[in-house]
């Protein structure tokens, strides 16, 4: 293993940047064109960072890796303890490549107060790969209500019209969530001994007081997921939100939900999860039904998209809760290939926002005439969207219903149905604004994309497809976590360690 | 036998000498000598602090019980005149600008502040009543200091009124606690009340009219009422002043209160405090919803945060003393903060309270506007900010002694209040600024107190323990004695 501190590195590295933007002085425009470069190369240091990470990830072990500990708060208990594992090694990696991607989109398109746009986003990373690499519970929180301050100014100052009441809503929303897990924490905390405990620690406790845990964890992470139907905070986000905005939103931020769900409500919470299983299929179920017939009548792209996160986010928590190996890994890959497709989506959306100033859906028409190269790289992302064969979001999805009729027959049928809709409403979205009349003079006339842009869309096309060919490259690395995961979560007369037992011997 | 040994009060002793010797000073020099008076004031706080750290800081019960002298004492009147001298810095420039110069003013808030520290060191009912109305009496006279101001002068009037109401409460819960147990030296309470079983019914009438006294000394609803008028209409320093140290020696006096005397009471006086809690927090919150005045916004913010803190005190326990104390000393720090921003609200050389004035202030002054986002994201208890730690230990104790009801009423109301202090971050930061902007150039003191402020708040994280530890101690020494 390595021995320096790597993940305190990734986590803390941008704060660095931030340091160096805040020396900087003189008039705006050198101002800014220096903090957008200290930006970029920080960023891109963290991505390096990660794919250092990756490279030296024990993909065979389900053990927590990179693992730092140190005394905090030594009189209660609370530990800095930093590490990852399958289930998270990901999310981290996704945190710090979709980064310098926003960083990249704002490149032109922040037109006011570009130093502070950056040291918000830079801060936001901090806060980001901290959540996901955090195994005690207080620290946990503190990386995962933290988020919130970076978001809601960057929501706030860099938003549409309507950007204060979605800052607000997206902030007030989360907060009420994450409030009640601050309680459910301490309360756990109580049961589990006098300390408040380390996230992988497991605890018997009592049923009934589990039942109350975990609907507190459930309010926080359902919040923050969105479940249906406390979604209505993220299209109002994701409409008033910048370009990189969105993208962070979809991309990282709507994972924590689900990454909570695996870290804290399965394992140590596991009956409770049982018992709840029925209520979080049902809420899934009309997510993904609900949300996808609202997608379908929007007229604008960004909502939309949005809609549609929330339906492929029912996928997840769908997944997540069949408790078997199909479904849990296809919640981990639906979110990680939603976190890239997502991401890039909305960079679309941004491409042409940029050039128009409009989301609405009718003022484009006949794109593939004038942005070819667009047209294409759409394409891919939206089938990718939609759950084509081949591409990222086919995989997620395939594994997903599959744990589902494991689990329950009708529960699967009438998610199947849900892929239909989400074919339905992206083909039209595509079909509007790329094929049909070129009705819109001033849309006929856009430009194709830049170098910018395709560096930026390129490499986010070529991991969908890569993910959608050769998706064991990253379940065969999530597979051990998993593995120990459905072990913890059975009741405890079942639970067998086998899985640990294998990883010990493969070592 | 006359107990002639003095050590443990002697930062008291010393600073009432200093308050005297500059009085001299002061009358001699005149109001020119405000200045060097502040000065003076803050300097003998700091050695007042450093005599502090030199005494033994085992118990020890001078004056014939009158005074007690604990690890507790010595952490709250650390607290208390570290704030004391956070105010009079506050205040130096403050003066000058609004015409309001007199040599009394620092010595006031000095007095106020011996008043303070031994309200928190009494221990004994005639100790903690005379206490109490050093500091009060002060601070009536700095309420109305603005003379020419109506508004001040109304403060001033109508802090002193509902004041003298309060302590005539308290002297009549003491006459009646006097009365069913024969006596007033808080040992001498507790042990009359161990082994009855019940509490005689005339203890617990003088205990309630005791607690509604002390809850109008730290605001807590429904004894808030002055508040919002009072911190409107006082001179801003005196606002600042109010609403950083009184509270926590208020919380002081009551924390030992509640442990020494009346300890054996702990299921009678649980439910007062858990009323007086759960209401100032909601009021707290919802509230200051509606403010247009950022001084009344402070004032109901306070009155949550004492609700807060409130709830550490319900739960009884070393755990929820230390976690109150912990609290107090972060609110101190960020209320500081917060009042050195409102303080350097002038525009045009003229001081502006509103809200809406404080708009655009992240293009026209973006430090201030930091400090400000930054004290105002803490105060909501969001991580990483110290304030969050105050709230998780407040939570903490609660849920470990069961209160879960109280806890779940303070984290949704700590979401409401986000609502507000987000509010003075959107004005700050989203919208444009109208008209001018405030005026640069800030004094000196003003923004050491901010810097010092920002940087706890901003720091705690990294070295809690720093803390903690000494509030855990402080704690305990309450208990064992």
């Amino acid at each position: 293993m390595v021995s320096f501190p790597l993940l305190s590195l990734m986590t803390f590295l941008p704060l660095v940047g931030v340091a160096f933007i805040l020396t900087l002085r003189g008039d705006y425009e050198a101002v800014s064109k220096n903090a957008k470069f200290i930006a970029l190369y920080t960023s891109l240091g963290v991505m390096l960072l990660g794919a250092f990470m990756i490279f030296k990830f024990n993909g065979a072990s389900a053990e927590f890796q990179f693992v730092e500990k140190a005394a905090w708060f030594p009189t209660l208990g609370i530990s800095y303890h930093m590490g990852v594992d399958g289930i998270s090694v990901f999310f981290v990696l996704l945190s710090v490549l979709l980064t310098p991607m926003c960083i990249l989109a704002s490149w032109h398109s922040v037109e006011k107060r570009l130093p502070e746009f950056m040291i918000a986003f830079l801060v936001l990373e901090t806060f980001m790969v901290g959540t996901f690499c955090a195994l005690n519970t207080v620290l946990f929180y503190v990386f995962f209500e933290a988020v919130l301050i970076p978001m809601f100014i960057i929501i706030g100052i860099w938003g549409g019209s309507r950007r204060v009441y979605s800052a607000y809503k997206f902030f007030l929303y989360t907060l009420l969530g994450s409030v009640l897990m601050l309680l459910a924490i301490l309360w756990l905390a109580m049961n589990v001994g006098t300390e408040i405990p380390d996230i992988i620690a497991k605890a018997d406790i009592p049923m009934d007081i589990q039942k109350w845990l975990w609907v507190a964890f459930f309010v926080s992470f359902a919040v923050k997921m969105p479940m249906w139907p406390v979604h209505t905070w993220l299209p109002d986000a994701h409409v008033e939100a910048p370009t990189a905005g969105s993208v962070i939103l979809a991309g990282v931020l709507l994972k924590m939900g689900g990454y909570g769900f695996l870290r804290f409500s399965l394992p140590m919470l596991p009956d409770a999860s049982h018992y709840f299983a029925p209520l979080v299929f049902s809420l899934s179920i009309v997510a993904i039904i609900y949300t996808s017939l609202v997608a379908l009548v929007q007229e604008d792209m960004k909502k939309l998209i949005a809609y549609s996160s929330v339906a492929h986010m029912g996928y997840v928590t769908l997944g997540i809760f069949t408790f078997n190996v199909h479904g849990i890994n296809g919640a981990m890959f639906q979110m990680l290939s939603h976190g890239v497709v997502s991401g890039a989506l909305f960079l679309c959306v941004g491409v042409v926002y940029d050039r128009l100033h409009t989301r609405e859906i009718a003022r484009y028409g006949g794109l593939v005439n004038n942005m070819p190269k667009y047209a294409v790289l759409f394409m891919i992302f939206m089938l990718a969207s939609v759950g084509l064969p081949g591409t990222s979001g086919f995989v997620g999805e395939f594994l997903v219903l599959l744990g589902a009729f494991i689990a329950n027959n009708i529960v699967g049928t009438l998610a199947a149905s849900g892929l239909v809709l989400g074919a339905t409403y992206m083909l039209l979205l595509y079909r509007r604004i790329i094929f049909g009349a070129q009705n819109n003079a001033d849309a006929a006339a856009l430009l194709d994309l830049d170098a910018r842009e395709i560096v930026l869309l390129l490499p986010l096309a070529i991991m969908v497809l890569w993910l959608g060919v050769l998706p064991t490259s990253v379940t065969n690395r999530i597979a051990p976590s998993v593995d120990k995961l459905i072990a913890d979560t059975k009741p405890p007369v079942v639970a067998v360690a086998e899985p640990e037992k294998e990883a010990k011997k493969k070592k | 036998m006359i107990d002639f040994y003095l050590t443990p009060i002697l930062p008291e002793l010393f600073l009432a000498m200093t308050a005297m010797g500059l009085l001299l000073v002061g009358a001699i020099r005149g109001n020119e000598a405000t200045t060097i008076i502040s000065w003076a004031c803050v300097l003998g706080l700091v050695i007042a602090v450093g005599i502090l750290t030199k005494l033994s800081w085992q118990d020890a019960t001078i004056l014939s019980g009158m005074f007690r002298f604990d690890y507790f004492a010595g952490f709250a009147k650390i607290l208390i005149a570290v704030g004391i001298a956070f105010s009079i810095a506050l205040s130096v420039n403050f003066l000058k600008q609004e015409n309001i110069e007199r040599f009394e003013y620092p010595i006031l808030v000095l007095m106020a502040g011996i008043g303070m520290m031994l309200m928190v060191s009494a221990n004994n009912m005639l100790s903690l009543y005379m206490a109490l109305e050093l500091q009060s009496l002060s601070l009536y006279v700095l309420a109305a200091f603005s003379r020419n101001s109506t508004r001040s002068a109304e403060a001033g009037v109508k802090y002193f009124a509902l004041g003298a109401i309060s302590s005539g409460m308290i002297l009549f819960g003491i006459s009646l606690i006097y009365g069913f147990t024969g006596a007033i030296d808080y040992g001498a309470i507790s042990a009359s009340m161990i082994g009855l079983g019940q509490a005689p019914l005339g203890v617990l009438f003088g205990l309630v009219f005791l607690l509604a006294g002390v809850a109008f000394k730290i605001s807590a609803a429904p004894f808030h009422m002055w508040t919002p008028d009072v911190y409107q209409g006082a001179p801003t320093s005196v606002t600042a002043l109010f609403a950083i140290v009184p509270k926590v020696a208020a919380m002081a006096l009551l924390v030992r209160l509640l442990a020494a005397p009346f300890g054996p009471l702990y299921t009678e006086w649980m439910q007062i405090i858990w009323f007086l809690s759960a209401a100032s927090m909601v009021l707290g919150a919802f509230a200051a919803i509606a403010q247009e005045n950022i001084k009344r916004l402070m004032a109901y913010s306070s009155i949550g945060n004492m609700g807060y803190a409130l709830i550490g005190v319900a739960a009884g326990t070393a755990a929820g003393v230390s976690s109150v104390l912990l609290y107090m000393l972060i609110y101190l720090v960020m209320t500081a903060g917060a009042f050195g921003v409102i303080l350097s609200m002038r525009r045009k050389g003229v001081a502006v309270e509103n809200i809406s004035d404080l708009s655009g202030l992240s293009q026209t002054n973006p430090a201030l506007a930091y400090a400000m986002a930054i004290i105002m994201f803490s105060m909501s208890g969001i991580p990483p900010m110290a304030g969050f730690f105050g709230k998780l230990f407040i939570f903490q104790a609660a849920i470990d002694k069961g209160l879960v009801v109280l806890a779940v009423l303070g984290v949704v109301s700590s979401v409401v209040a986000a609502y507000y202090y987000l509010r003075i971050i959107k004005v700050m930061f989203f919208d444009a600024a109208a008209g001018e902007g405030l005026d640069v150039g800030i004094p000196f003191a003003r923004k050491a107190v901010m810097i010092i402020s920002i940087f706890f708040v901003l720091a705690f994280i990294f070295k809690p323990s720093f803390i903690v530890a000494h509030t855990q101690i402080a704690a305990a020494s309450l208990f064992t004695g």
